[in-house]
Parts: structure tokens; C-alpha cells; sequence
């Protein structure tokens, strides 16, 4: 059995070569890909997907070869609670309006943090909704709802 | 047009009261961004381009130039006060900045490190005033070909000059031009990659991009430190360097900009490459190498013209071919094109007004800094001392405003979410973001020229060889791909980077 001496090569190495095999199999199957002189829809994205699966499988093959870091390890809280407070910005702006959708981003993404104080966190909200509002919507007139639908 | 008469029509436009209220505005935003510790001028620049999306196009580019040097600046404050390079460029400034803030000396750092820039600064907008006008009357003959081979060997150098592992570098740059294909085919108008989701049929923003792989992910890699930071905030009395410091510092200053200047113009230079280089020729140069990392004026001064000489010459191959040399000026290219501009040789005789203008703010820019940032140095050390937990949620606040803007569209957001994971993938396995971030923006146009070369030549591409001058670019790239690959040079240039680190 062979050793993975490079962890984060051998990830990354994995991911060149299957996002590179992705793109060139999609490209091929479904758009043409023409000749060199009218090259098609598929022609660059086949050859450029083609090379980064090459330089991934180098990486990869490299990764038992040549000793190398470890994947420092991946703190799922921080980058869960951030991801999700943005998206949930996102889907609730039109439904609930800006003062709402910025209550959840605020809130959510706070408790990605070392330490969540209700209070302090409260403070912060107040002050970033009173300058977003002043700024964005007021000053620079973005059309932003602020409220929830039936309200207005 | 002399350059005496263009320089005069960028004043004229620069020195508009609204312009320089957007220099102003954008140096002040820059630099409030920039000093938050960990924030580099990528991620400024990337979170604060929406707010340039309403202004036209001169005083949008105006302030993105401005925020980019009060971003450099306020890095170089947080890598002197707190020892927390905001970017890879100013860890060089961290070396002698710091140990010099915890000598007292801060505020002489902080002046030498403002006065260095500024004087940089000067000189490199001479140098674009003289170097860039011949330079994009010689891109205008650019055919096709050309303009293929100048891509790949400016994708390449800019690799080969980053750190890190060279193949997952290239394999970075091949990923962001494959992202950039996403949408619809310009030849064909067949719709690529959208796997039936309407938004994509346009592409996927380059904004949203960028917030994503660097400020989402710079963010989740910040939470994830802990750790106290020492901030040297009450030692900042005496702002004005000695007799001696300017003794010692003039010499570093001259010859930073000189470095600066050149390595700026280069693919993959700019501020990175510039400061390294300047900082290991002043510790070969000076009498007292000992004393550099335990304070040495010069290992700052140095360093802080060459950043600031090379932020502004990247600007030269930006401005004249449209070519990207970093991923600030992918960002720039970025807004010029949501601004409707193709970057390219054209726009200093299309739009002379914008090109000069820019250069004309660049001066204006950095007197600015001096003038503004220097009295205003208490402020941003108090912004230094706010605890990051209350930070990053108003990061957060304006960046999802600003993405939200861009269309009103939610899937925006979710794809800067998306963008954020990979980004925090890449950077937990090692794989820069910028060099993707260059393959994005040049992916539709590379494949636009390698087409019509390609048709123009009836499929032979030997054409990239024949002529002369995509044949130097393909040498150039094969040369530098092979210098990069021989074992000796390979280990020199990774010792380089391992002991600046350090």
C-alpha cells in the first residue's frame, strides 16, 4: 500500500484532477467541439479541462513521493455559521426586508465567533442597521425593502 | 499630445472638486479597511467595489485607485503596530516595522513608511506618464496571436513569481479559466456549463467571485485564529523621524523605487515581489545586515517606497494591453468592465480623459495619504484595538449588501457562499486564490483570441511561433517555466520565500 506522505497535496491533487476530468467529459459530451480552425463550443474548455486534470494527477502522484504538510484541521462552526448567514440574507431580503435580513446575517454569523454576548451583539446590530439604512438605502437609494411585504 | 499636455488634462479632470472628493472618500475607505488586521488590499477592493457600481466611470476608477493605496497603507500601519501582515506584501514591513514599534519607534515607522510611499509614488506616476503611451501604441498593432501568447506568458509569470507550489499554481489558473467560460458562448451562443440554471447563462460576477474566495474565506480563516495581539497604541507619541532616520532612510527609499518601479511593470509583480526583492537588497547593501529584524529604519523604508512604486507601475500593463499582472488589477479590470470599458490599448485614445485622469488621481492619491493619514494616525490605531468579534459581522453586513445590490438576486449571494467554501478549501490545502482570480478574468478573452488566430492561420498554430512577437512571449513563458523547473533555481527561489517569512 502506497503512503500519502503530502496530505494537502494528495486533496488537492484529487480536486484538480476531478473538477479538470469534469469539465473536459461535460464539454465533450455535450457541446461540439468544431476543428482547429472553427474550433466549437467544447474545444478550449476540453483542452484546458484536460490540462488541469494532467497537472492535478501530477500533484496527486506527488503526494506520495514528497513529504509535506498536513491539512490543518477545519473548524466546521465558524465557517458553517458564516456560510449560512449570508444565504439566509439572501433569501429572506425580498421576503422579510432589509432590517430582518440583517437581524439573521448579524446574529448567525456571530455566533460563528469565540464568545456571543446577547448584548454586545444587539448593540452591534443597532448600530449597522442604522448605518445601512442611512447609507445604502437612504443615501445611495439602493431599492432595498425594509420591511416584510405586507407591512408596506 | 506631449506628456506635459496629457498630464495637464488629467489634472484638469483630477483635481475636479468631486473627484478629489472620491480620491479622498476612497483613500479614507481604503485605509479604514486595510488597517483591520488580516484584511489585505484584495479583499478591500473586492468588498468595496459596489459601492463604485453608481458613479461613472473616471471617478469609479479614481476611487478604486484611492482605495487601493489607503488599503496598502493601513496595511503597513497594522503590520507595524500589531505585527499582522494584512497581505503577503507587507510581512516584509512587519520584519523591522514592528521591532521598531516595540522599541517606541512606531510613529517614526509609521512616517517613513508614508513619506517612502509617497516619494515612490511621484516617480511612478512619471514613469507611467512616459512608459505607458508608446507601450499601447505598440499593443494597438497587436493582432490576435499576439494578444494569445501575452496572456500566457503573463499568466505564467504570474505563477512562477507567486509562492508556493508551482503545478498547483498553473492548475489554479486553469480552474479560474475554466470558471470564467461559464455562460453564454460568445461564437455560438450555445449556453456552457449552466447546467440549466438561468442565472449562470451570463456568467458568473466577477465581484461575487472575488468576495467570495477572498473576503468569505478570509474571514472563516480569521475566526478559526486565536490568540492575543499586542498593540502598540499608547507608544505612538512622537510621530517625526530624527535627523538620523532620514539620513539612513533616503538611500532605501531611492533605491526601493527604483526596484519597485520595475518589478511592477512585470506579470505577477506588483507590491509582493517589490517588497521581498527590496528588502533582501538593503539588508546585502547595508554595513549593519545584524540589525535587520531588530529594527533597522531601512528595512522599512526600503520596502515601503518598492510597494508602493510597484503597486502604481502594475498599473502600466493594465492599462495599456488589458492584461491583468495581479489580482488588484484583475479587480480593476473587473470594474472597468461592469463600467461597460474593454480594457485595452484603445482607452488612452478613446478615453484620454479617463486615462489621464487616472494617473493625474494616482499623484493626488498619495499626497492624500501623506496629508490625510498621517494626523489622522489615532483614529486608525483605535480601529486597531476593536475587538474583531464586532468587526467581521459589519464586514459581513456590507459585503452581502453590496453582492445583494448587484442584481437583487439571492443566487448572487449564494454563489459568493459557494465561492467562500472554496476559497477556505484552497487556502486549508495550500492553493493561492489569486492566481484563479486572473485565469477568470482572462478565460473569455483568451479564448477569443486563440480562435480568431487560430481561424486567421487556418488552424496552424504555428502561427504563435512565427511571429516575432508571440514567438519572444512563448519563448519568454517556455524560459521561465523552465527556470522555475531546474532543481538549483527551484530551491534558490523557495529559500527566498521561506527565509523573508520568516
Amino acid at each position: 500500500m502506497l503512503k500519502i506522505k503530502s496530505p494537502k497535496d494528495f486533496w488537492a491533487g484529487m480536486m484538480f484532477a476531478g473538477v479538470g476530468l469534469f469539465f473536459m467529459i461535460w464539454a465533450v459530451v455535450n457541446y461540439q467541439m468544431g476543428s482547429a480552425v472553427r474550433m466549437g463550443p467544447a474545444y478550449f474548455p476540453a483542452v484546458l479541462g484536460g490540462l488541469m486534470a494532467f497537472l492535478g494527477l501530477i500533484v496527486f502522484a506527488g503526494s506520495f513521493a514528497i513529504e509535506g504538510p498536513k491539512v490543518p484541521t477545519m473548524h466546521l462552526r465558524p465557517l458553517v455559521m458564516i456560510l449560512v448567514a449570508n444565504i439566509a440574507y439572501g433569501y429572506l431580503m425580498k421576503p422579510l426586508g432589509l432590517v430582518a435580513a440583517t437581524a439573521v446575517l448579524v446574529f448567525i454569523s456571530a455566533l460563528g465567533g469565540h464568545e456571543f454576548k446577547w448584548k454586545e451583539v444587539t448593540i452591534l446590530y443597532v448600530v449597522l442597521i442604522v448605518f445601512s439604512v442611512l447609507v445604502f438605502v437612504k443615501g445611495l437609494t439602493l431599492p432595498f425593502p425594509l420591511w416584510p411585504d405586507r407591512f408596506s | 499630445m506631449d506628456i506635459f499636455s496629457n498630464l495637464v488634462l488629467g489634472f484638469t479632470v483630477a483635481v475636479s472638486p468631486i473627484h478629489l472628493l472620491y480620491a479622498a472618500i476612497g483613500v479614507m475607505l481604503g485605509t479604514l479597511i486595510g488597517v483591520l488586521p488580516g484584511v489585505g488590499p484584495v479583499a478591500t477592493i473586492a468588498m468595496l467595489l459596489p459601492i463604485t457600481f453608481n458613479l461613472d466611470p473616471v471617478a469609479a476608477l479614481i476611487m478604486l485607485a484611492g482605495i487601493y493605496y489607503g488599503s496598502q497603507y493601513g496595511g503597513s500601519t497594522t503590520a507595524i503596530l500589531v505585527n499582522i501582515p494584512g497581505e503577503a506584501a507587507s510581512v516584509v514591513t512587519c520584519l523591522d516595522g514592528y521591532q521598531m514599534a516595540r522599541q517606541g519607534r512606531a510613529g517614526p515607522a509609521l512616517a517613513v513608511a508614508a513619506l517612502g510611499s509617497f516619494f515612490a509614488g511621484c516617480v511612478a506616476t512619471l514613469i507611467i506618464a512616459t512608459v505607458a503611451p508608446p507601450l499601447a501604441e505598440l499593443a494597438l498593432k497587436f493582432g490576435p496571436s499576439e494578444y494569445f501568447s501575452l496572456m500566457v506568458f503573463g499568466l505564467i509569470a504570474a505563477t512562477v513569481l507567486a509562492h508556493g507550489s508551482l503545478v498547483k499554481a498553473i492548475a489554479m489558473v486553469v480552474f479560474g479559466l475554466l470558471l470564467g467560460l461559464i455562460g453564454t458562448d460568445v461564437n455560438s451562443g450555445v449556453l456552457r456549463f449552466t447546467f440549466g440554471i438561468p442565472e449562470l447563462s451570463d456568467g458568473i460576477g466577477f465581484v461575487i467571485v472575488a468576495m467570495g474566495m477572498f473576503g468569505i474565506a478570509e474571514i472563516v480563516c480569521n475566526l478559526e485564529l486565536k490568540g492575543d495581539r499586542e498593540v502598540f497604541t499608547k507608544k505612538v507619541t512622537n510621530l517625526f523621524p530624527t535627523r538620523e532616520d532620514f539620513r539612513r532612510s533616503w538611500a532605501p527609499v531611492l533605491r526601493g523605487t527604483a526596484l519597485g518601479s520595475f518589478l511592477g511593470i512585470l506579470p505577477g509583480g506588483g507590491a509582493l515581489l517589490s517588497s521581498f526583492g527590496a528588502y533582501t537588497v538593503e539588508k546585502k547593501l547595508s554595513k549593519h545586515p545584524e540589525q535587520f529584524g531588530k529594527g533597522a529604519i531601512e528595512g522599512v523604508a526600503g520596502p515601503e517606497a518598492a510597494n508602493n512604486a510597484g503597486a502604481q507601475t502594475s498599473f502600466i500593463p493594465m492599462l495599456t494591453l488589458g492584461i491583468p499582472g495581479n489580482a488588484v488589477m484583475a479587480l480593476m479590470i473587473g470594474a472597468l468592465m461592469i463600467q461597460g470599458i474593454a480594457p485595452g490599448p484603445q482607452v488612452m485614445t478613446e478615453k484620454p480623459e479617463l486615462f489621464w485622469g487616472l494617473i493625474a488621481s494616482m499623484w493626488i492619491g498619495n499626497l492624500m495619504l501623506v496629508v490625510l493619514n498621517l494626523p489622522l494616525i489615532g483614529i486608525w490605531i483605535k480601529l486597531l484595538t476593536v475587538p474583531y468579534r464586532f468587526l467581521y459581522p459589519s464586514i459581513l453586513v456590507f459585503m452581502a449588501i453590496g453582492v445583494f445590490s448587484l442584481s437583487n438576486n439571492p443566487w448572487d449571494v449564494l454563489v459568493m457562499a459557494v465561492f467562500g467554501l472554496l476559497g477556505y478549501i484552497c487556502v486549508k490545502l495550500e492553493c493561492e486564490p489569486a492566481p484563479m482570480i486572473l485565469g477568470f478574468i482572462l478565460g473569455p478573452l483568451m479564448e477569443e483570441n486563440l480562435r480568431r488566430a487560430m481561424l486567421l492561420s487556418r488552424g496552424d498554430p504555428s502561427v504563435f511561433l512565427t511571429k516575432p512577437i508571440s514567438g519572444a512571449f512563448i519563448v519568454a513563458s517556455v524560459l521561465l517555466l523552465l527556470a522555475v523547473a531546474l532543481p538549483a533555481l527551484r530551491k534558490k527561489r523557495e529559500q527566498v520565500f521561506v527565509e523573508e517569512a520568516k
